[in-house]
């Protein structure tokens, strides 16, 4: 087990109590904030050369969100390490009732190569907040961030509580043999099942998990909206990092009158952002590896190319790409598009396009646009997802307030602001009593009667409002 | 197969219908469950009478009183509970709605126990129902007259369709795990929870383990020992020692050893009287693979008090042993059963090492009249709940979580915390329309001045 030394290491530090203080968290999360200033121009290239990310995109989802999260945690961290007291019943007046946020011990985070630094480092800061030790695993398929990442990270940060461990699929799984005290996983879900596979690994150790999973992002569109700005917003989150965002609108869903609106207004939009050749903007992103690119341009064949549709495998390059009157049975349909084609798939109406979505496994993001505020809300209510937007794409998740996470195939537990925190604490519950006073505790014990018992019953029950509490 | 396939579709097919959703359903459905307790109150004392020789009075405060008090509390914080919660939001949300809202997972199956088996299936139901879902319940068979009533009376009270009953053994709960839940929560043992755990990875399902271990309970030379040990012995001695967060095993100073003993002797006589075993009080072991179990654990230990049995009536009196090796197999498997080992240690730092030497208990205990070291002992150790100068009593605080961590446990239910574990907290962010130039800043071409925005 090459990593059993490793694990015993960063666990008996823990043990020691060494994450525990405060000052020691902050410091460590601190030391995170120089790196992401220290080595923003190591990261800007290493985005740009693993998915030709525009220095604009990584600057704003691998560095700006990044620190948006260690600022509000560590301006919060203080009240959320606190004891939580509670309120208490009669028959507990005088004693002391909280919940305490312990660590769990040694956390491994498992990231993925599409925005290889924030989905390791916001778990990273959560893991840290709430005193645990971590073992951070980078993908290997984003390399020049992966070598960045394990060259420079640890000189940041306290070797005796974390740790970087690079390799691929045999060294994850290497990885796994051992015990973990939490695994915070991003990636896929379907092919391959790695959440089912990581989940069935944690299992043998009662492992808790949270995973960040994918799935098709409905985006639908009703006829009345503006579609100038539906179709920028749409194409600013279908496009963004090259449509390798597991956030992104996946696939759109409007009728035929609405998609041959949207059709110019999406073109018109690609070309205010990416000019009319967006191979030569530096503000358009490649796809990560041959194998990716391979995938994704089997896509293109599903309903007709209306927008875009030109690819280049040397430099891994498909162009901005909208396929109209995409059906159901269409490869486009059949997974994730993790790419830049947006599928538009015809509906007759809002409840039409309220069944598809119903009808497919639960989302990670679910997006409706209408001027009618009626509209936006019954896509809300009638469905299932993660997380919802309505008239815009991915924002929501740019707010620290609210949990980031999926439900059913697109994963379970969630992160971002407190929720970090609160995913990588276990909350215990504490009662402190005082030895005195043991009269008060006469009616617990055998022998048992019925006196006794009413007497238990009127300390600690609790009465409906309105309810005469006269015996 | 095709029954429970059956069976569980139809939950999902009820669940699909959008009926569990309305407050108002919920409410009316945790009525008929409260109308059931009071109604059905003698037929639920009789079964767990005939499943664990529980007692009237015992039952009633040990099985009935909280499940009332958990309906009451779920029927008033519902309409507070299920509200969206609005978030605080930044510079470019000011004008946008953002909150999280609380939805129901679909259908969730509830696995019980049968220590407690008529609570331990009501309270995760009834925070199930609370949160809008559909639930498979599948009871104990072991307490198999309280499995039995509970497949009676449910349908006889709430909603057929949405709120179903499973019956059965091993079989039946494998079966019944390789179908698609959208939440389950297992009450029961480690190995299982493993079990439980692996079939939920296959459908990507939240699993709540409310699991088991060998919870310590240190007792410091400073204390009021006879108070210690009384308290002590109600929580060990309850239900036979067959309780998830009984304290398992002391660990104390060698020089106290002796009088804990007395102590726990002379509060076991006032429980219980001169023959415990005619005591109305004092319950029996469930079935005999646990009686041989437990008599197994005795094997080779000095018994200081107690240690007479009676299979026929699997009775094992209230037992305590003295000077217990670390190694021996008492201190090696919770012991679920009324024998209570003594560990001797020198202080408290050694015991705070024998603890975290081990796996994380459900419930760790302290008894000291030293404040300091009481505070040294939970920030030093890791436990599901813990309760200092008592024990079992964190439990019933009404807004505490109740949940293991490590071997013990993951996740937490109870009042608010189950509302929160059967629910999906979904985020929401719904923007105008208008108001694109607000947006302007983040579009391609990029600019850095606008990144400094």
């Amino acid at each position: 087990n090459p990593f059993a030394g490793l694990v015993s290491h960063l666990r008996a530090s823990w043990l020691n109590g060494k994450t525990r203080p405060m000052e020691y968290r902050v410091a460590q999360l601190e030391a995170l904030g120089r790196f992401l200033d220290e080595k923003k121009q190591e990261i800007l290239e290493a985005t740009a050369s693993d998915l030709g990310k525009a220095p604009f995109e990584t600057e704003l989802s691998e560095i700006l969100l990044c620190k948006n999260e260690l600022h509000a945690t560590l301006n919060n961290l203080s009240r959320w390490m606190k004891d939580e007291h509670v309120d208490k019943n009669l028959a507990m007046q005088l004693d002391s009732a909280f919940i305490r946020k312990d660590p769990y011990g040694v956390v491994l985070i498992i990231a993925p190569w599409n925005y290889p630094i924030h989905l390791f480092l916001v778990p990273l800061i959560g893991a840290i907040a709430a005193g645990n030790s971590v073992i951070v695993k980078p993908s290997e398929v984003s390399k020049k961030t992966e070598r960045l990442v394990a060259e420079a990270l640890p000189g940041y940060l306290d070797k005796d509580c974390f740790a970087v461990v690079t390799g691929g699929v045999q060294d994850t799984t290497r990885l796994l043999e051992n015990k973990f005290d939490y695994i915070f996983f991003t990636g896929t879900s379907c092919s391959p099942p790695v959440g089912r596979i990581i989940m069935t690994a944690a299992a043998k150790h009662l492992t808790p998990v949270t995973l960040e999973l994918g799935g098709k992002n409905p985006c639908y569109v009703s006829d009345t909206c503006d579609v100038t700005n539906v179709a920028r917003r749409v194409a600013w989150g279908r496009f963004f990092n090259a449509g390798q965002t597991c956030i992104a609108p996946d696939y759109l869903l409007c009728t035929v009158e609405m998609q041959e609106k949207l059709l110019p207004a999406l073109q018109k939009a690609i070309e205010d952002f990416y000019g009319p050749n967006p191979r030569e903007s530096p503000d358009f992103g490649r796809i990560v590896s041959d194998k990716q690119f391979q995938r994704v341009q089997r896509l293109l064949g599903s309903g007709r190319v209306a927008l875009g549709g030109q690819t280049d495998e040397a430099e891994r390059y498909i162009a901005p790409t909208v396929l109209a009157d995409v059906l159901p049975s269409d490869p486009a349909m059949q997974e994730e598009v993790f790419g830049p084609i947006l599928p538009i798939v015809v509906i007759a109406n809002m409840d039409e396009a309220i069944d598809f979505i119903n009808a497919r496994p639960r989302p990670l993001a679910i997006y409706a646009f209408s001027s009618n505020d009626k509209v936006v809300n019954q896509v809300l209510e009638r469905t299932s997802s993660g997380g919802f937007c309505g008239n815009d794409t991915l924002m929501h998740v740019t707010l620290t307030s609210l949990p980031f996470g999926g439900i059913g195939n697109s994963g379970l537990g969630m992160y971002h602001g407190k929720f970090s925190f609160d995913t990588f604490s276990h909350r215990r519950g504490c009662l402190k009593r005082g030895m005195g006073r043991e009269p008060l505790n006469a009616p617990r014990y055998p022998p048992y009667s019925q006196q006794n018992f009413r007497v238990i019953q009127a300390t600690s029950r609790v009465t409906r409002k309105n309810d005469c509490t006269l015996l | 197969m095709e029954r429970m396939q059956q069976i569980v579709g139809r939950a999902r097919a009820a669940f699909k219908s959008g009926r569990s959703r309305p407050l108002e359903f919920r409410i009316q459905q945790l009525k008929a469950l409260e109308r059931m307790v009071q109604e059905k109150e003698k037929e639920i004392l009789a079964a767990l009478k005939a499943d664990l020789n529980k007692s009237g009075p015992s039952a009633y405060s040990q099985e009935i009183l909280g499940v009332l008090r958990e309906l009451v509390t779920a029927m008033e914080k519902l309409p507070a509970w299920a509200a969206p919660q609005h978030v605080k939001k930044d510079l470019l949300s000011i004008r946008d709605e953002a909150y999280i809202n609380y939805e129901p997972l679909g259908v969730v199956l509830v696995i019980g126990a049968w220590n407690y088996p008529f609570v331990l299936v009501m309270m995760p139901l009834i925070g199930a129902i609370a949160a809008g879902n559909a639930v498979v319940v599948k009871p104990s068979e072991v307490s198999e007259n309280t499995a039995q009533l509970v497949a009676e009376l449910l349908p006889q009270y709430l909603d057929k369709d949405l709120y179903a009953v499973v019956t059965g053994g091993v079989p039946e709960t494998t079966e019944l795990l390789t179908l698609r839940f959208d939440h389950i929560l297992y009450t029961g043992s480690s190995s299982v929870g493993r079990i439980v755990m692996a079939a939920a990875a296959k459908h990507l399902t939240p699993v709540t383990l409310e699991l088991g271990g060998k919870s310590p309970c240190y007792i410091d030379k400073d204390c009021d020992l006879a108070v210690a040990c009384r308290r002590i012995t109600w929580g060990k001695y309850m239900n036979c020692g067959q309780t998830c967060i009984a304290p398992d095993y002391i660990l104390c100073d060698p020089s106290i050893q002796g009088k804990v003993v007395e102590n726990i002797k002379a509060t076991l006589k006032e429980f219980y009287g001169e023959d415990v075993k005619s005591s109305p009080d004092y319950e029996r072991i469930i079935n005999k693979r646990h009686f041989k179990r437990i008599l197994g654990l005795l094997e080779g230990q000095k018994i200081a008090f107690g240690g007479e049995t009676d299979e026929a009536s699997r009775f094992i009196a209230p037992t305590i042993l003295t000077d217990v090796s670390p190694e021996s197999k008492v201190m090696e498997e919770e012991i679920f059963g009324p024998v209570l080992p003594i560990v001797t240690v020198k202080s408290v730092d050694e015991a705070i090492e024998f603890i975290n030497l081990r796996e994380k208990p459900l419930a760790l205990y302290v008894f000291s009249n030293n404040k300091h070291l009481i505070r040294r002992v939970i920030s030093e150790t890791s436990s599901g709940g813990m309760t200092a100068n008592d024990v079992i009593m964190h439990s019933v605080v009404p807004n505490l979580p109740f949940g293991g961590v490590g071997h013990s446990g993951m996740g937490a239910y109870l009042g608010k915390f189950s509302f929160e574990t059967f629910s999906h907290r979904r985020a929401c962010l719904i923007k105008d329309l208008r108001l694109e130039v607000v947006n302007k800043v983040r579009y391609p071409p990029g600019s850095m001045e606008m990144m400094h925005l």
